[in-house]
């Protein structure tokens, strides 16, 4: 059997399986270091991420006390403070939003999953995704001159329809996206057993969508209370219990931002005490839903 | 193109096979080409090749054939070290390129396959590259200089048989070709390198009869510069067009293993085998 | 099971009992629905008229207009387009680079166990409040950048216009610095998508010639999907252009046209965020609004190319599988 190494042809030499030709080397080195930047890109991606949360545990950990969730803002001096009325006012404020957008979200994605033309859906759909696309700030000001300048007022109600806008476009999406994964089985049965349209979709496409359009509706919503753009001149912020839904309202963003400008210590906290409630809130339900998406996908 | 049509001598076959006159030649007595030693071949703790032992000779057709799942693939693989590039994959044993050992410590896979080159059973061109930089993708690489580039591109795209189809529009998009072309095309990218050996996955598979008859012609002129291995399920094929084949089959134990490799015209007339037999005349696979 | 999904168009199929109700319940779906088109209509038109008094009063000199003066009434878009535009081109610039090369890695490189840890992660750092890496900006990056970076940079590049200036914390280059932070995901997480699906075989092509991992990536795999790339940064320059809070936390609020990246500047959403609630009545709101226009206007149209280029990537891919 002739194993053994042999020449190349023409050469005498054996063939360079290891090292290879002078350019080679260049473009080993090259593929290295061009790996090496991607790792480095990683890396930089990673760094914030990682000094932000960081940070904001740090800082804002110690400002969380039953004074930060119980007590009304207060001057300066004060260390007895807190934002317990902006807290109140996110939860209204997102209670409103989510009154106005899920309706109106879950009735568009019924629409463009169940009955549009495709001509009319691709309106629709490049209309969603247009208006996700809107700058948040855009939306306050339109909301503004909506709704605050006709009423004369800023108000909850106000804040409630920006931060609705917000939430629209990923209802929307994530209604459709969902009831596109039902089966068509499903309907089928029900259609099959003489059911409507509308009890086939309510009774059983809608209910077995029901867990992902949750889960949408949980990031939409958490999505809108990391919101300050749109509230800046609509809910517009204070520092008293809300009185309706007519009047100005306080918001957590609100707060953050308005005391991080501010050069008191206490207020500061205050500030860093938001950024944290924030972040949790963000990072609970990023998990939450992640673990719900895992879970149905392993069903 | 010398070619003899046989009864096969053994089962039934709906058609006779055409079998290649070279397949009639004595055995090469040049040192082979690659030499594969007792490979094994797992993905993940799945072991999809046991104790593959066969020389492939240089300048010649080396078919592989078998019932799919049979590892045919994953051996042809393990050839130039693409199997790597699949998760999981891993080979042991010895594959001696020129009697080098191609898994040995230090080897670079990337300059095996600079050597060993592959076509694969989709074409795949690159659609955002023309029919020319295609071609010369291989060269690019290399740092070819560019009269060279356009000489080797011209030469192969000639070899395929493509080049009065594509000189007037070279600089078109590669996807502009027909399915078969697109394949000719591939074959030309591979053939570019100048590499010693070409490894064909199911070059046919997704072509139609005409386009495969093509590059069955392709692959008698490419054998005087090349040597080729060719996994088909194409038993007709590979009587067409090879040398020697190796029939692969399934283990018991799910694993494939290489049952019987000799002259084409021995494996299609007088098979040792009686898996071979059985394959042949259409009772299994 | 296609057909089943669209049953409204099986005349068969509305005869069940209570049917009666089903063209209700369409038609509410569907006025449901078109609310969407018509806040987008609405909000171009109505901002187009509450902005009426400054379009007639400036016209298209609105836009090249260098003096914000609130006192004299004069009012002029120039100073913020160019602060919108220098931030969310550098933020761009650093984010695409950085973002890419993390799309690169986790698609291409990264071993299957880290893959949705990191992808995970990257997602969260969309999904961080703007408002929070503002106080992240002020209290940390802000000053870092002043202690550790900016004296290495002025020590260097102190004699480029670049960056001229005393370093106060609040910059252009601070906003920009976060702007690239929050870009980034977008970038890493549409590109990533993208990479994803250039077909494995685009790959084994390039490494049956004898390619180094680096040739596959840059010479097989980016090509292929540099268009969708593109849709990418283009999506992220969408979010850079109308990014407010962290903004206007870190850029110091003073609209003008600096070269030097140390001085302070405004962009379109940062002086709306700062002034709006408190304008005057007229002119003043007027202008505001027309700012908001603008901004409104370039969002639409990089969204709506960013948009076409995903659609026309997914059309050329398709026409490229045989």
């Amino acid at each position: 059997m002739a194993t053994q190494v042999q020449p190349v042809a023409g050469t005498g030499a054996v063939r360079d399986l290891r090292r290879g030709p002078a350019n080679f080397q260049a473009r080993r080195v090259r593929s290295s270091v061009m790996l090496g930047l991607i790792y480095a890109a990683v890396v930089a991606t990673l760094i914030p991420l990682l000094t932000v949360l960081t940070w904001v545990f740090i800082q804002g950990l110690p400002a969380l006390n039953w004074d930060f969730f119980t007590q009304l803002p207060g001057p300066a001096d004060d260390p007895h403070q807190g934002v317990a009325n902006s807290i109140v006012g996110t939860v209204q404020l997102l209670g409103i939003a989510s009154l106005i957008s899920v309706p109106l979200g879950v009735g568009a994605g019924i629409y463009i999953s169940e009955f549009g033309g495709s001509r009319y859906n691709t309106l629709l759909r490049f209309a969603t995704d247009v208006l996700s696309g809107v700058p948040s700030i855009t939306i306050g000001v339109f909301v503004y001159a909506l709704v605050v300048l006709p009423m004369r007022s800023f108000s909850m109600l106000a804040g409630g329809i920006a931060l609705a806008l917000v939430m629209l476009p990923i209802l929307i999406r994530t209604t459709e996206e969902m009831l596109r994964l039902v089966p068509g089985s499903v309907r089928e049965a029900a259609l099959a057993l003489g059911a409507p349209m509308w009890k086939t979709i309510m009774r059983y496409a809608l209910p077995a969508a029901l867990p992902g359009i949750v889960t949408g509706g949980l990031l939409a919503m958490a999505r809108a209370a990391g919101e300050t753009a749109p509230l800046l001149f609509t809910a517009l912020g204070n520092n008293q219990w809300n009185t309706g839904i007519t009047q100005p309202v306080d918001a957590l963003t609100l707060k953050v931002f308005f005391y991080a400008g501010q050069p008191y210590e206490v207020w500061r906290r205050e500030s860093w005490g938001g950024a944290v409630v924030l972040t949790l809130m963000i990072l609970i339900t990023s998990i939450l839903a992640r673990v719900a998406t895992n879970r149905r996908a392993g069903r | 193109m010398a070619q003899t049509e046989v009864e096969p001598a053994v089962g039934s076959l709906l058609r006779p096979l055409t079998i290649n006159a070279a397949a009639d030649a004595t055995p090469s007595t040049e040192a082979p080409a690659l030499a594969v030693k007792d490979l094994q071949a797992w993905y993940g703790g799945f072991q999809a090749l046991k104790d593959i032992n066969i020389q492939i000779a240089p300048r010649q057709i080396t078919a592989l054939i078998g019932p799919s799942g049979c590892g045919k693939s994953t051996f042809l693989r393990c050839l130039n070290r693409m199997h790597e590039v699949i998760p999981g994959a891993r080979a042991a044993g010895e594959v001696l390129f020129e009697g080098q050992s191609i898994y040995e410590q230090g080897i670079n896979p990337v300059l095996i396959r600079r050597h060993i080159g592959m076509v694969f059973q989709k074409a795949n061109p690159f659609p955002t590259k023309s029919i020319f930089e295609n071609v010369a993708a291989g060269l690019r690489i290399q740092g070819a200089p560019k009269a060279m580039i356009a000489e080797r591109v011209e030469r192969s795209l000639h070899q395929a048989a493509l080049w009065d189809e594509v000189k007037d529009k070279l600089h078109q998009p590669a996807t502009s070709l027909s399915g078969g072309q697109q394949q000719r095309l591939c074959l030309a990218r591979t053939v570019a390198v100048e590499p010693e050996i070409v490894l064909m996955d199911e070059p046919a598979s997704a072509l139609d009869p005409i386009a495969t008859l093509k590059i069955e012609e392709l692959m008698l002129q490419l054998k005087q510069h090349y040597t080729i291995v060719i996994v088909t399920h194409n038993m007709q094929q590979a009587a067409r067009v090879s040398d020697t084949t190796g029939v692969f089959m399934v283990r018991p134990d799910r694993a494939g293993e290489l049952v019987e490799v000799g002259p084409t015209r021995q494996i299609f007339t007088n098979p040792q085998d009686s898996r071979t037999e059985a394959y042949i005349t259409g009772r299994i696979g | 099971m296609a057909v089943m999904s669209k049953p409204g168009r099986l005349p068969a199929l509305e005869a069940g009992r209570g049917a009666t109700g089903d063209p209700a319940f369409r038609r509410l779906a569907l006025i449901l629905a078109t609310t969407v088109i018509l806040v987008v209509i609405a909000m171009l038109i109505n901002m187009t008229w509450e902005s009426r008094e400054s379009l007639n009063h400036f016209g298209l000199g609105f836009l090249v207009g260098q003096v914000w003066d609130p006192v004299h009434t004069i009012f002029g878009a120039l100073p913020f387009i160019y602060g919108t535009v220098i931030t969310s081109l550098i933020a761009l610039l650093l984010a695409g680079f950085i973002g890419i090369g993390t799309a690169i890695f986790l698609a291409e490189l990264a071993p299957g166990w880290i893959r949705t840890p990191l992808s995970f992660l990257v997602e969260l750092l969309a999904a961080i409040p703007s408002v929070v890496y503002g106080v992240w900006g002020i209290f940390i990056l802000g000053p870092f950048l002043k202690s550790y970076v900016a004296p290495g940079l002025k020590a260097t590049l102190g004699g480029t216009p670049f960056f001229a200036g005393t370093f106060y914390g609040p910059s252009i280059l601070t906003a920009s610095l976060v702007l690239t932070i929050m870009v980034l995901p977008i970038v890493a997480a549409v590109s990533r998508d993208v990479i994803l699906t250039v077909p494995p075989s685009q790959r084994e092509a390039m490494i049956g010639l004898g390619a180094t991992r680096w040739e596959v990536i840059s010479r097989a795999v980016l090509p292929y999907a540099r268009t969708g790339i593109l849709g990418a940064l283009i999506l992220g320059l969408g979010r850079a252009l109308g990014e407010t809070m962290a903004v206007t936390m870190l850029i110091g609020n003073r609209g003008q046209i600096t070269p030097s990246l140390f001085k302070f500047g405004d962009t379109l959403a940062s002086v709306l965020a700062n002034q709006f609630a408190e304008a005057q009545a007229g002119l003043q709101r007027s202008s505001l609004i027309e700012l908001a226009l603008i901004l409104l206007v370039i969002s639409l149209a990089v969204n709506a190319a960013a948009r076409l280029l995903v659609w026309r990537a997914g059309r050329a891919q398709g026409a490229g599988r045989i």
